[in-house]
């Protein structure tokens, strides 16, 4: 009972300190930005403004980490699973690195990993997805039924198999990962521009005489954004779990080198004594796939034009 | 019929009504106090341009409003039940039982994945009027008064199976089924051909009358509104400007609003000075025959168009209006004879026309609102062809796009840095019309550019492109099956049915008899003001005169 209220309560704290951050980084943005920019964040609700909040505070972590680590990547300085202590702030890992530190780096590495990967098989499967749908024909044919196959094998095992022939590295990684959701992003990229390749609009540019590339990235593009979007926020987190499998696997991020994932799995036995130490690297994730996503919904609603 | 409805008991009262909309963070008012009464079995034309708040107050005759609207203030009363105060399960055992509602679009309304009478069923069944095969059973009568063809078997098909006008009647129909004592016609026929509107204006009429249902009828065209009305209520920005049965209203409007509507259709241009012998017409048809795959959609079309006029093509959907344009333009190559422009063949690909050549035939489109890209600026939908076929950039690109907003009289300052979202239909199209004069060309295709919009609003866009055309020596080709439209601007008619010229020449012989049977269809089926027309048209047809021998072609 009263550790139900406990726990409430601490939510209710949790939530009310979400909402204040997000408020005062809107305030803070709103003061500095351009008149512009200003007025667009002014209109961000506080989850985005949250979000936003934690975004940046994730990429200082990313691109400060060894400043602010007080320990090195892969340095051994104590003894194994130590507990938290002033030395140690969260206590050391299963082979006595410290967690805290850790911590930063695998932020860093994971975080960059997943973006680098979302990124480019956005690229590649909108740009390809939108190509499809407006020149149609054999090359949409073609395009489409190379996909089909591909999302036709299981993601993991294809991945697996793929990683096993081009060999380990964090590059092929991100290349076979981004290979096989750059499908997922095409199937959607050429879903919604088969809309929009039909509008008058899109006649009328080509009536013009537009070439196949401004068709596509000046006329299709912005129209077919909100989706991506949305699609964006929802990929990267599956990247993600992919890289997390992979890893536990042995074939994404190799040690000693830091990986959210792949430390839970390190840590794990701590949960049988009642530690919370090993669901950091996990809630870690989980709080950037929430703030990733709140900004997202945020301009999702914005680009959709939805009032009210 | 008008003092027959008023010594009947009221029915539908609406006091001060007030509805506020959500935009822009604030709440506007739409409707801004609107009294109406009703009678039982009589019919209310409601009128005025679009943003006059007639569908919100039409829908708020069934204590409903859409998203992002609030009634604010008011009091509607429907047979002793107030409808503001009334819980929701009490509306909604009136709404389809009591009060029915008929959409602008049957195409848009009708759930595409059932069956039409399964869609009928629905509401009896619901609302436990009538068991299923009930139901079914009285559908087909409905069907069979609304003269559906095949009444007992027309209902076993899907939405996108049947015609436009023929969907539109069975939405009447299904609104019928519970015997409503109020129905709520939200621009019936304003998305249908002239032809087919007659017959769903006069079985809308018929049963109407046959069950004393009393009604409200939402439209912003005046002659359809003579035709069914008993009494009329203009609207303007949410306000009332006058009410009066219908006789009194065409022949004595007391506002200057009214009156302004009235005069509508008084624009025509004058006649052109005689074309001099030799002269070459900018665009020519030579024998065009065209398909979509294998269905033949124009056969041996032929017909062209001279500097400075305007060759208006007129037919009902589906006669290949719109697929001559797409001819001309490129889109689709023809499988014989050929397109000239200037005496000279454009190649039948727009792929492999020059950019001259496209420059030279330019577009303007029926829906403004699909016509311009949504995301962007009127600075860039404008300043894109200047800069793509005259190569202008920078100061000299902004300069011209603000004379274009000049010339189609929107104020640059306020306009050039606006979304399409943020522009009124009427402003809209006339975006269309400057993204058009911006590439500087010889011919503009005109595909139904007046049917989206008001009549008011339409007007306009009509004497600027007339203004236009005479300022920059343009040709016109104007697709429409509006002929108020045609009397009003066009120089030459060409007349399509099924995919070839029925008949073709200068307006004043098309407009004045003897006529080949389908033109005189056409022309008998214009709305007139007399509210007299529709019964007499009607007695006409009968006698086989009026057209009344020749089947449209219902698609």
């Amino acid at each position: 009972m009263v550790a139900t209220l406990r726990f409430t309560l601490w939510l209710a704290v949790a939530v009310v300190a979400a909402a204040v951050l997000g408020w005062l980084f809107r305030a803070v943005l709103t003061r500095i930005a351009p008149a512009n920019a200003a007025r667009l964040l002014r209109s961000a609700p506080l989850s985005a403004s949250f979000g936003m909040a934690v975004i940046v505070f994730y990429l200082l972590v990313a691109i400060l980490a060894p400043t602010i680590a007080p320990f090195g990547e892969r340095e051994v300085v104590g003894a194994q699973f130590m507990p938290a202590s002033s030395e140690f702030l969260l206590g050391t890992d299963n082979l006595g690195r410290d967690m805290f530190s850790r911590l930063i780096f695998g932020v860093r590495n994971t975080v960059s990993i997943a973006f680098i990967t979302t990124a480019l098989a956005f690229a590649v499967g909108a740009v390809l997805g939108l190509l499809a749908a407006t020149v149609s024909g054999w090359i949409d044919q073609l395009l489409s039924r190379v996909v089909d196959v591909l999302m036709a094998i299981p993601a993991l095992i294809f991945q697996l198999l793929l990683l096993t022939i081009v060999g380990t590295s964090i590059i092929n990684m991100i290349l076979v990962i981004a290979l096989i959701d750059s499908t997922r992003v095409f199937r959607l990229a050429r879903a919604v521009a088969m809309n929009i390749v039909v509008m008058d609009y899109i006649e009328a540019a080509k009536l013009r005489g537009e070439g196949l590339w401004r068709l596509i990235i000046r006329e299709i593009m912005p129209n077919a954004a909100a989706p991506l979007v949305a699609e964006f926020g929802l990929r990267f987190c599956f990247v993600f779990l992919s890289i997390s499998a992979l890893s536990f696997l042995g074939l994404g991020i190799q040690p000693p080198t830091a990986d959210l994932g792949s430390m839970v799995r390190d840590n794990a036995t701590l949960i049988t004594f009642g530690e919370v130490t090993p669901l950091l690297p996990a809630g870690a994730i989980a709080l950037l796939t929430v703030a990733v996503n709140f900004v997202v919904d945020w301009m999702l609603h914005r680009a959709s034009g939805l009032k009210e | 019929m008008t003092e027959a409805a008023s010594n009947k008991p009221v029915l539908l009262t609406i006091r001060g009504l007030r509805i506020e909309g959500r935009s822009d963070e604030k709440w506007n008012e739409i409707v801004k106090g609107v009294d109406l009464s009703l009678h039982r079995g009589e019919v209310l034309g409601l009128i005025g341009e679009s943003g006059a708040g007639k569908s919100t107050l039409g829908l708020a005759a069934m204590g409903f409003t859409r998203d992002g609207c609030r009634i604010s203030g008011g009091s509607i009363d429907f047979d002793g039940i107030d409808l503001l105060t009334a819980p929701e399960p009490v509306r909604r055992g009136l709404r389809g039982k009591r009060i029915a509602y008929v959409a602008q679009s049957a195409a848009a309304s009708f759930n595409p994945a059932h069956r039409l009478i399964d869609q009928y069923s629905e509401g009896p069944v619901q609302h436990g009027v009538m068991s299923k095969a009930e139901a079914q059973r009285d559908a087909m009568e409905l069907y069979r008064r609304m003269r559906l063809p095949n009444p007992d078997e027309i209902g076993f098909r899907y939405p996108h199976q049947v015609s436009g006008g023929q969907l539109q009647r069975a939405m009447t129909a299904m609104a019928m089924a519970c015997r409503p004592d109020l129905i709520i016609f939200d621009e019936p026929t304003t998305a249908l051909d002239v032809t087919t509107q007659i017959e769903v204006l006069s079985a809308i009429r018929d049963i109407v009358a046959q069950f004393d249902t009393a009604a409200i009828y939402i439209t912003h065209d005046l002659a359809v509104v003579a035709q069914m009305a008993d009494r009329i209520k203009v609207l303007l920005h949410g306000e009332e400007v006058e009410e009066a049965d219908t006789r009194t209203m065409l022949s004595a409007p007391r506002e200057d609003y009214t009156k302004s509507l009235w005069a509508v259709r008084s624009f025509e241009r004058g006649a052109q000075p005689a074309l001099p012998a030799a002269d070459v017409p900018v665009v020519e048809m030579r024998n065009i025959v065209a398909a979509y795959g294998p269905v033949p959609v124009l056969h041996n079309v032929s017909f062209e168009i001279h500097r400075r006029r305007t060759v208006a093509v007129v037919g009902e959907s589906g006669s290949g209006k719109s697929t001559a344009a797409r001819v001309i333009t490129g889109l689709l190559p023809p499988s014989s004879g050929s397109v000239l422009f200037e005496g000279q063949p454009l190649p039948a690909d727009y792929r492999q026309r020059s950019k001259d050549q496209l420059r030279q035939a330019q577009m303007i489109y029926q829906m403004a609102d699909t016509a311009l890209n949504p995301k962007h600026r009127i600075r860039e939908i404008i300043g894109r062809p200047v800069h793509f076929y005259l190569g202008k950039s920078g100061k000299a690109l902004t300069e011209r796009v603000r004379e274009l907003l000049h010339l189609i009289e929107l104020e640059p300052d306020k306009f050039i840095d606006r979304l399409p979202s943020e522009l009124s239909g009427g402003q809209k199209q006339r975006i269309g019309i400057a993204r058009a004069l911006a590439a500087e060309p010889r011919f503009i295709i005109c595909d139904e550019v007046t049917s989206a919009l008001d009549q008011l609003v339409a007007e306009g866009i009509l004497r600027l492109l007339d203004r236009l055309q005479t300022e920059f020596d343009l040709a016109y080709m104007f697709i429409t099956h509006d002929l108020a439209t045609v009397k009003a601007i066009a120089d030459e008619v060409v007349v399509m049915k099924d995919g070839r010229v029925v008949e073709q020449g200068p307006k004043a012989e098309m407009f004045a008899p003897p006529h080949d049977p389908y033109t005189e269809l056409l022309l008998s089926s214009v709305p007139e003001m007399d509210p007299d027309w529709l019964d007499r048209l009607l007695a006409e047809r009968a006698a086989g005169r009026a057209g009344g021998t020749v089947q449209a072609s219902e698609r």
